[in-house]
């Protein structure tokens, strides 16, 4: 009697108050490697904004007399095979190299959640319909299908980053149609649809808030692989085209002067696997804040 | 087994339809007039005459691709504009060659990343997870070509063990194929092995708290017998599967790699048409591609219905 007439500890006021959104910015605050991701993410986005006022030499700027000289104070990251400074270009690589990660993947959500939205939604013969359209797409590997379109559309950064685009767009229309699915049946938009709103609203107002952070999660991990996919473009010559500097394209030159001078291909290839480190912890982090069932 | 067979194959057959057409479609991005495109610096009109009587540039799109698609089924891929060659026969004679970097990228992958997975799901929460999956995520976000061109500067440059480019045929000599083909293979295979490894390791973490693992462990078997008797042998199903779709990534992979390393395959193929605007030889390597990772998703779904009893009785 006694244990059935002792009230239940009464939650603090914290945990009464916090909201859902709180709750996986805690989570993801004690994650540690999260937040080194995340730091490291600033750190290249600041270098990009900032590459005028952080680097020290012009990125395109030759120099006859200090053609392939190994690192030294005055170059820190030493410089190319006509003297341009490494460290000035690896500087300016970021903008196009997290351009395109942000760019692109903005332009696979852009495109791919609405559509997915619809198929998740609708049902029936558009779903049916987008999905083929879909699986067809996912059979080409995507890294083949952003080099085949950025060899149709031709070898400059902004075609790479529509490429890249697109190519990353059926990974948003799956997972988005996936989460409309589950998250439709649930008993609230039930509510909604019974309440008589419109198809339009309950999809913006009931379902796009709830699968937004897979959302979130997924565009964060993609951006990784959007970084990869514009270096790699670079390095073959279909992305960022020289004199401007592209870490991807960087690497193609470095290439050719190995032996000579391997501090060009040390640095810009760092930069990319820093880069592209950064966003997948941060992405691993973000999905278990968001989800904790996948922590295990 | 036939049934899941057919049915399995209803859906396939309208994918490699789709895709095609997204392939064929992909010339239609080409800014200006193809013929134009095509007839190369001097713009000859009847040359471009010519190239529009060949091509069907005079016809409407569907036409035009009924007419590219009827070739490829009997065999007909087109023309490589550079090498003046059958687009089918050069594909067939550059295949063996990645498929050979394919096939020993994951036995790489798989002697890396499986027992990786194991220990990382056995020792889970302990240093040994860890250290695999700090080893995994190094996998995951190493660009196979900057891997490739440090190897090249360890191994060939500094050390002087292994060739830095080139391709021997194994018919000619094997000993100097696997020479050359060992650092392409690794670089290839890194990233499939942290994929792997997460695979096991997610697979083992779910069979190590099943019930017939508790009920083996309860009967005094060794906890190496239950790994290895009961629960590898659980896992691998996923894994085995899973492994067959990264085939796709290995494609991918293998254009990079054959870059790097100068390997005269399929990825080598499409780079150097992608640059002579050789678009007979790109759409025909990236039908293949996509057709090869179709049927590859069709054989894992098979092998899986095949090793699953829970599938076959249903």
């Amino acid at each position: 009697m006694s244990v059935l007439s002792t009230p239940a500890p009464a939650p603090s006021a914290a945990a009464r108050e916090r909201s859902p959104f709180e709750e996986a910015l805690r989570r993801l605050v004690r994650r540690r490697g999260a937040m080194i991701g995340l730091a490291v993410v600033v750190f290249f986005i600041a270098i990009a904004v900032f590459a005028p006022y952080v680097a020290p030499y012009d990125p395109t700027a030759t120099s006859w007399l200090a053609v392939r000289k190994p690192p030294t104070w005055e170059h820190p990251f030493g410089t190319d095979e006509v003297g341009r400074d490494v460290l000035s270009r690896v500087i300016y690589g970021a903008r196009a190299s997290l351009s395109a990660g942000l760019v692109s993947v903005a332009l696979a959500v852009a495109i791919g959640l609405p559509l997915g939205m619809i198929a998740g939604y609708a049902g029936g013969f558009i779903e049916a319909a987008l999905m083929r359209l879909t699986d067809a797409m996912l059979a080409i590997p995507f890294l083949i299908l952003a080099i085949a379109l950025a060899a149709f559309l031709g070898p400059t950064l902004t075609n790479a980053m529509i490429a890249i685009g697109l190519s990353a767009t059926t990974i948003f229309i799956r997972l988005t149609r996936a989460q409309v699915q589950s998250v439709k049946v649930e008993e609230y938009v039930e509510a909604a649809r019974a309440a008589g709103a419109t198809p339009l609203r309950i999809v913006l107002r009931h379902i796009l808030p709830n699968i937004l952070p897979a959302i979130l999660v997924q565009a964060t991990l993609t951006i990784a692989a959007a970084i990869i996919a514009e270096a790699s473009l670079s390095f073959l010559g279909l992305g960022q085209q020289p004199p401007d500097p592209s870490w991807g394209s960087m690497l193609n030159t470095a290439k050719n002067f190995l032996s000579q001078a391997p501090w060009m291909a040390i640095w810009p290839g760092l930069s990319i696997f820093l880069a592209v480190l950064s966003f997948n912890l941060l992405g691993d982090g973000l999905r278990d804040a968001l989800d904790p069932r996948h922590r295990n | 087994m036939l049934r899941f067979f057919l049915k399995r194959l209803t859906t396939i057959i309208p994918t490699v339809i789709l895709a095609s057409m997204i392939i064929f479609a992909l010339q239609q991005l080409l800014p200006g007039d193809p013929a134009i495109a095509i007839s190369g610096e001097e713009k000859d009109p009847e040359v471009i005459a010519f190239i529009r009587e060949k091509y069907h540039l005079n016809d409407p799109l569907p036409v035009r691709y009924a007419y590219w698609i009827g070739g490829v089924l009997q065999g007909d891929m087109g023309e490589s504009i550079r090498l003046q060659q059958p687009v089918a026969q050069l594909i067939v004679s550059k295949f063996p060659v990645t498929l050979q970097l394919a096939v020993m990228a994951m036995a790489i992958a798989l002697l890396i990343g499986v027992p990786l997975g194991v220990l990382s799901a056995v020792y889970n929460g302990k240093a040994m997870d860890y250290a695999a999956n700090i080893l995994a995520l190094w996998g995951l976000s190493t660009p196979n070509f900057w891997l490739g061109i440090m190897l090249i500067l360890l191994f060939s440059v500094q050390l002087g063990w292994l060739p830095a480019s080139g391709y021997v045929p194994p018919t000619e000599n094997l000993w100097e194929n696997l020479r050359a083909m060992i650092l392409p293979a690794f670089v290839l295979g890194n990233s499939i092995a942290a994929v792997m490894m997460r695979h096991t390791r997610a697979a083992m973490l779910q069979v190590l708290s099943s019930d017939y693992v508790r009920t083996a462990r309860a009967k005094g078997l060794s906890p190496r017998a239950v790994i290895i008797r009961h629960c590898l042998r659980n896992a691998s199903v996923p894994v085995i599967t899973l492994g067959a779709l990264e085939f796709g990534a290995l494609l991918s992979g293998a254009l990079l790699t054959e870059q790097v390393f100068s390997i005269p395959g399929f990825g080598k193929l499409m780079v150097d048409a992608v640059f002579n605007r050789d678009y007979a030889v790109v759409q025909g390597v990236v039908l293949c591609t996509a057709t090869t990772y179709i049927l590859l998703n069709l054989l894992a779904d098979l092998a899986y219905f095949l090793v699953n009893p829970k599938l076959r009785r249903s």
